[in-house]
């Protein structure tokens, strides 16, 4: 069964002489890993539903460069940048919207200064101007009563200080909405920033994302939130280490969104 | 002959502050081994920085225990300090109490909000001391401290301590020479003593020439010991009273995500990336100019913020005790590379006092024989480090640059990530998946 999902590409807009409201940035996640593509499906259904006019890049779009230049380099994420630029560009981007907190920090900070101007924003906020505006309901429908805590992605929280938006939303769902013990600011990371996620950690005696879903674990919620593909990965291994995949689940907040809309 | 004492004290205080500022001026030469960078801009905020943050102490309360025991010892010595103006010039002028005839009743209201202070900063003191020794929390035991870093910790809080007593037991001796009936010399009646008038019965039955004598004594030590805690501070952790000033106001403004684009970097990928340029051409820009490195392998690398960082550090270990590599267990400790970055500083600071100004290379740097590649590769770059230290030092500028060097100039990423990075070159994504297949999503179900 196929799902009937609106995507538009940016080329196909073009061609059509139209300019989306606001183009989806995907991400190297959300558009090849397993877990991350339902995250991206799950807003497009909502960008879908509430008729917003978007369009992707789809085989233009290229990965930002952030864990090459969290890696050290420098040149291969500038190349990257200024590919990626050179393409917003032509198509006159003007407002991006993504679900990786890495792509929506690089395209924010370190595009601007090498002629990438936009205004971008990650899909939580979006979300949130979506719901202010009255264009997107949110109920509570299959998470009502549910207990959710929230993990904040390093590179959405202290980065860039966004911490109510995603909170926002998850209260809009009926849900108990509990913290951690670390938190907003004081959040700790799942360990795949600054380019962890393709490295075999160093020695040491635990795992990052072990630690961090310990204290997620320490709220007994029925449902972990996060919003970076990444900070998913990591803390799905850490419920399959702690063996307790059948009792809470991790989900991204648009997922939490689009499932309980019935999307 | 009585001027004698003047004289002595005048020359004492030219000492030590000769000597204090000699080391000032190296701290200076220091930092300014580092690279330049702009932080001219955005004055009104920075001062704002510096008057929340360090004049308000707004991060220290993170913590509430420590925020207000720290507060305590700093609202101590700020105001202490006022005392401190009066026992110069008494000091200098062989006067004694010289402000108490011009304050009147307020010197009473001032000498007793010093004494308060100075029991509360010895309570402080002795809890910090506690937290260090007894308790011994888990950020202030961690092998980073190992050897002198420990010890210098508890001499400051000692260091502190004795001055503080010395303080009230010069007041407990005013106090009882100020009640001998018929009055003494010249301890005329002057100021408020709610501390020490405690201690002050310790003298009774004492000759109040001896007590004279003790009260000269303690005087002396507790100037001196100041004059003595001022030029320690060089050498110690304990920098951060003065420097946490200039940090704060330097430090970066930029959201934490945003770190620097390397300039020499996007010259290169520009011309790259022309069509129209000659890649056979001989470089325009005027031949003097010095080859750019890619990122730090050593503090001249480094920018002269990061430099004062180093300087301003505490060692309180907030950044390590937030750092999720040290907390599993891994080997970099924000805090150490701080602490390191110092260390190396005052090597090349001497190397270059003792080659008459000129460095003259010994064969080190501040990668691999200071900080090891093992610790750079730990980071998340979470930027928790950042977020928690109380005077806005960033660890993780200093890691990133010398991760630079370690891809850019020596190729050296472990081989996990030169994979990753051959992916992003080849087909545009840390995976190896095609270009072509990336809105393949679209069609699964």
């Amino acid at each position: 069964m196929s799902e009937n999902l609106i995507v538009p590409t940016m080329a196909e807009m073009l061609a059509q002489g139209k300019q989306p409201e606001v183009l989806f940035w995907v991400g190297c996640a959300g558009s090849f890993d397993d877990r991350a593509k339902k995250i991206t499906k799950a807003f497009v259904r909502i960008l879908n539903s509430a008729n917003v006019s978007f369009a992707v890049l789809g085989t233009e779009e290229s990965c930002t460069g952030d864990p090459a230049k969290r890696a050290g380099n420098e040149f291969l994420f500038q190349m990257q940048a200024m590919m990626n630029i050179e393409v917003l560009n032509a198509y006159e981007a003007k407002k991006i919207v993504t679900a990786c907190p890495h792509c929506f920090n690089t395209l924010k900070n370190e595009y601007p200064e090498l002629g990438g101007k936009y205004e971008v924003i990650h899909h939580t906020e979006f979300l949130k101007s979506l719901l202010d505006d009255g264009r997107l309901a949110i109920e509570g429908g299959q998470f009502k009563g549910k207990k959710i805590t929230f993990h904040d992605p390093c590179y959405l929280g202290r980065a860039n200080k966004i911490y109510e938006a995603p909170r926002d939303l998850i209260e809009k769902l009926d849900v108990a909405l509990v913290e951690m013990k670390r938190s907003k600011a004081n959040g700790l990371c799942c360990g795949a920033g600054g380019a962890q996620m393709f490295k075999d950690a160093e020695k040491g005696n635990k795992e990052v994302n072990v630690e961090r879903t310990e204290d997620a674990l320490e709220t007994t919620p029925d449902i972990i939130a996060t919003g970076c593909p990444f900070c998913n990965t990591m803390m799905t291994d850490g419920i399959k280490n702690k063996e307790k995949e059948g009792e809470v689940k991790v989900m991204d907040i648009a997922e939490l969104i689009a499932n309980a809309q019935d999307l | 002959m009585s001027y004698l004492d003047n004289i002595l004290f005048a020359i004492i205080l030219i000492i030590a502050f000769g000597y204090f500022i000699s080391n000032i001026k190296k701290i200076y030469r220091n930092v300014n081994l580092g690279i330049d960078v702009d932080r001219k801009d955005n004055s009104k905020l920075r001062w704002r920085n510096m008057a929340m943050i360090a004049l308000g102490q707004s991060k220290m309360v993170k913590r509430p225990i420590a925020g207000v025991l720290h507060i305590i010892v700093y609202a101590g010595f700020v105001i202490i300090n006022i005392e401190l103006l009066e026992i110069i010039i008494d000091g200098l002028f062989g006067t004694h109490r010289i402000f108490a005839p011009f304050l009147g009743g307020f010197y009473d209201v001032l000498i007793a909000s010093f004494e308060i202070l100075a029991l509360l900063v010895i309570v402080a003191v002795t809890v910090f001391w506690i937290r260090r020794n007894v308790i011994k929390l888990k950020r202030f035991i961690n092998p980073d401290l190992n050897g002198f870093p420990k010890n210098d910790a508890n001499y400051i809080l000692y260091f502190e301590t004795i001055l503080m007593f010395l303080f009230l037991f010069m007041n407990a001796s005013d106090l009882h020479l100020q009640n001998v009936s018929g009055g003494y010399s010249h301890f005329v009646k002057a100021g408020s003593f709610p501390v020490s008038q405690f201690l002050a019965p310790l003298f009774n039955g004492v000759n109040s020439d001896l007590v004279a004598l003790f009260y000269e004594l303690f005087w002396w030590l507790h100037i001196v010991g100041i004059l003595i805690f001022m030029n320690y501070l060089y050498y110690s952790k304990h920098l951060h009273i003065l420097l946490a000033f200039p940090n704060t106001y330097f430090a970066d403004l930029k959201p934490l995500g945003k770190f620097d684009n390397l300039e020499a970097v996007t010259k290169e990928v520009k011309m790259m990336m022309d069509p129209n340029a000659d890649p056979f051409a001989a470089p325009a820009a005027d031949a003097n100019e010095v080859p750019a490195k890619f990122g730090a392998s050593d503090i001249q690398d480094l920018n002269w913020v990061q430099l004062l960082n180093a300087y301003t550090c505490t060692e309180c270990g907030r950044c390590t005790s937030a750092c999720p590599a040290n907390i599993t267990g891994k080997k970099l400790s924000p805090r150490k590379i701080m602490m390191d970055t110092r260390d190396r500083m005052e090597e090349v600071g001497k190397n270059i006092d003792a080659n008459k100004g000129v460095f003259v290379p010994d064969n080190k740097t501040l990668l691999n024989d200071y900080i090891t590649p093992e610790e750079l590769w730990a980071c998340t770059s979470c930027n928790a480090c950042v977020e928690e230290c109380p005077v806005s030092i960033s660890p993780l500028s200093i890691i990133m640059d010398m991760r630079r060097y370690l891809v850019m100039e020596q190729s050296a990423a472990p081989g996990t990530l030169n994979a990753m990075m051959t992916n992003v070159e080849n087909n545009g994504a840390p995976w190896p998946y095609n270009q072509q297949d990336r809105l393949n999503w679209k069609n699964e179900i």
